[in-house]
C-alpha cells in the first residue's frame, strides 16, 4: 500500500520565544509560514505543509513545533 | 522523551540575538541526545565563556559553566573521575582555539573521550566583535578595522593532525546532517570534534556585509559541499562538510585504568 503523505495537525508556536528572525519563513519549501505584524511567526497556509519539520529544526529559538498525524 | 524535556524552559526566551546560529546548534544537539536515548543524568555539559558557552545554561543535564578557554580542562577532570558519563564540551572559536588552543591540542592528542562542539561564528561575539583565529584574512572585526592580516586555522586539519579520532564539519543550515553528525560524535569513543559554522549576524555579519541571518544561511548553503560529492572535486574553493575522520585509537581514560591495573598487579 502506498504510504500516505504526512498530514499536519498543528503548528505549535511559542510566541514569547519567537524573535522574528524569519529563518523558518524563508526556508520553508512550501511557503507555509509568515511573520505577523508583531514579527512573530504564524502558519498562514497550513494546508500546504508537508511536515518536513525543517522550520522546527532550523529555529534558533525552539519556538516552532510541527505536530503531524502519524 | 521529547526534546523539550531536555530544556530548562524557565530560562526561555534565551539570551541569544535574533537569528543567532548558536540556538540552532542547541536545537540539533538536543535532537541528537534524544535519538541516542541518553538519560539527562548520564550527560555532563561543560562550557567556558562566550555567547556559545551560554548553551550550558539551557540544557537540563549536569552542567558546568566554567572559565574562558578552560572548558576542556574541567571536562578532562570530570571524565577521568567518571568515565562512564558522556561529556559534551561546546565552545566558541575564540574559547576553543585562541585562549583555549593549548587545551584543545592536548585533549585531541590524548584522545580522551569528550565531544568538542566548536560553534564557529568566526568572531568574539560576546565581547563585541574582536577577531578570532577563525575570522580569516581580510575580514573585519573591532580589532581589525581595516581587515585582518591573520590567516585562519583549518579546524578539520588541525584536529586531525593533533590526533582527534572523530572530526566533522557541518553548518546551521544543514540541520539534519548536523544532528546526525553530533549523534555520531557523542557515540564515538575518543576525542570527537564537530565544527559547526554558526552565524553571528550581530558581530560578524554586520561588520562583514554578510547580511541577515537568513542571508548568512544562504551563504552556508552555497559555499559548502559534502566532502564525498562531485562538487567537492569540481569546486575545490568551497568548504567541505561531513565526517572527515572516524577511527579507532586507544582512549585516554581506558589507557589510564589499564596502567593502574598493571601497576597494582591486578590484571
Ligand atoms: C580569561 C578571560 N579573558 C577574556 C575574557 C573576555 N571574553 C569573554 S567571551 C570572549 C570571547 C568570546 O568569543 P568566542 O569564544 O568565539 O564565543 P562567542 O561569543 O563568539 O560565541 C572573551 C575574550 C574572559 N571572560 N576571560
Ligand atoms: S525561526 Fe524561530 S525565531 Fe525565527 S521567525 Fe521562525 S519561529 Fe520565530
Ligand atoms: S514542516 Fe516543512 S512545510 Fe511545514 S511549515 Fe515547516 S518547513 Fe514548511
Ligand atoms: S552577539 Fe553574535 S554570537 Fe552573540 S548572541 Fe548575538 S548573534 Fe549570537
Amino acid at each position: 500500500m502506498p504510504k500516505n503523505k504526512p498530514k499536519v495537525k498543528e503548528h505549535r508556536i511559542e510566541r514569547d520565544w519567537c524573535k522574528g528572525c524569519g529563518i523558518c519563513v524563508h526556508f520553508c519549501p512550501k511557503n507555509v509560514l509568515d511573520l505577523d505584524n508583531e514579527k512573530k511567526v504564524m502558519a498562514a497556509r497550513p494546508e500546504d505543509c508537508i511536515c518536513c519539520r525543517l522550520c522546527q529544526f532550523r529555529c534558533p529559538d525552539l519556538a516552532i513545533e510541527v505536530v503531524c498525524e502519524d | 522523551m521529547s526534546v523539550r524535556d531536555y530544556l530548562r524552559e524557565r530560562f526561555f526566551p534565551h539570551m541569544w540575538c535574533p537569528g543567532c546560529g548558536h540556538g540552532t546548534v542547541l536545537n540539533a544537539l538536543l535532537r541528537a541526545v534524544e535519538k541516542l536515548g541518553l538519560d539527562k543524568s548520564e550527560i555532563v555539559m561543560v562550557s567556558g565563556i562566550g555567547c556559545s558557552a551560554r548553551i550550558s545554561g539551557y540544557v537540563d543535564f549536569h552542567t558546568m559553566h566554567t572559565i574562558h578557554g578552560r572548558a576542556l580542562a574541567f571536562a578532562t577532570g570530570i571524565k577521568m573521575s567518571r568515565p562512564e558519563l558522556s561529556v559534551l564540551v561546546p565552545m566558541g572559536d575564540g574559547d576553543a582555539l585562541a585562549i583555549g588552543g593549548n587545551h584543545f591540542l592536548h585533549a585531541a592528542r590524548r584522545n580522551i573521550d569528550l565531544t568538542a562542539i566548536i560553534m564557529n561564528n568566526r568572531i568574539y561575539g560576546m565581547t563585541g566583535g574582536q577577531f578570532s583565529p577563525l575570522t580569516g584574512y581580510g575580514c573585519f572585526g573591532t580589532t581589525a578595522p581595516y581587515g585582518s592580516v591573520d590567516h585562519s586555522f583549518d579546524l578539520v586539519e588541525l584536529s586531525t593532525s593533533a590526533g582527534a579520532s572523530f572530526v566533522a564539519r557541518s553548518t546551521t543550515y544543514h540541520v539534519i546532517e548536523l544532528a546526525g553528525i553530533i549523534e555520531k560524535a557523542i557515540a564515538h569513543r575518543g576525542f570527537s570534534v564537530v565544527e559547526v559554522m554558526s552565524q553571528c549576524p550581530t558581530n560578524f555579519g554586520r561588520r562583514n556585509q554578510a547580511g541577515s541571518a537568513v542571508e548568512m544561511l544562504e551563504t552556508y548553503r552555497k559555499q559548502t559541499v559534502p566532502l564525498d560529492s562531485e562538487a567537492a572535486q569540481t569546486s575545490p574553493e568551497k568548504i567541505r562538510r561531513g565526517v572527515f575522520v572516524e577511527k579507532k585509537r586507544p582512549e585516554y581514560t581506558e589507557a589510564y585504568e589499564e596502567m593502574i591495573r598493571s601497576a597494582t598487579g591486578e590484571s
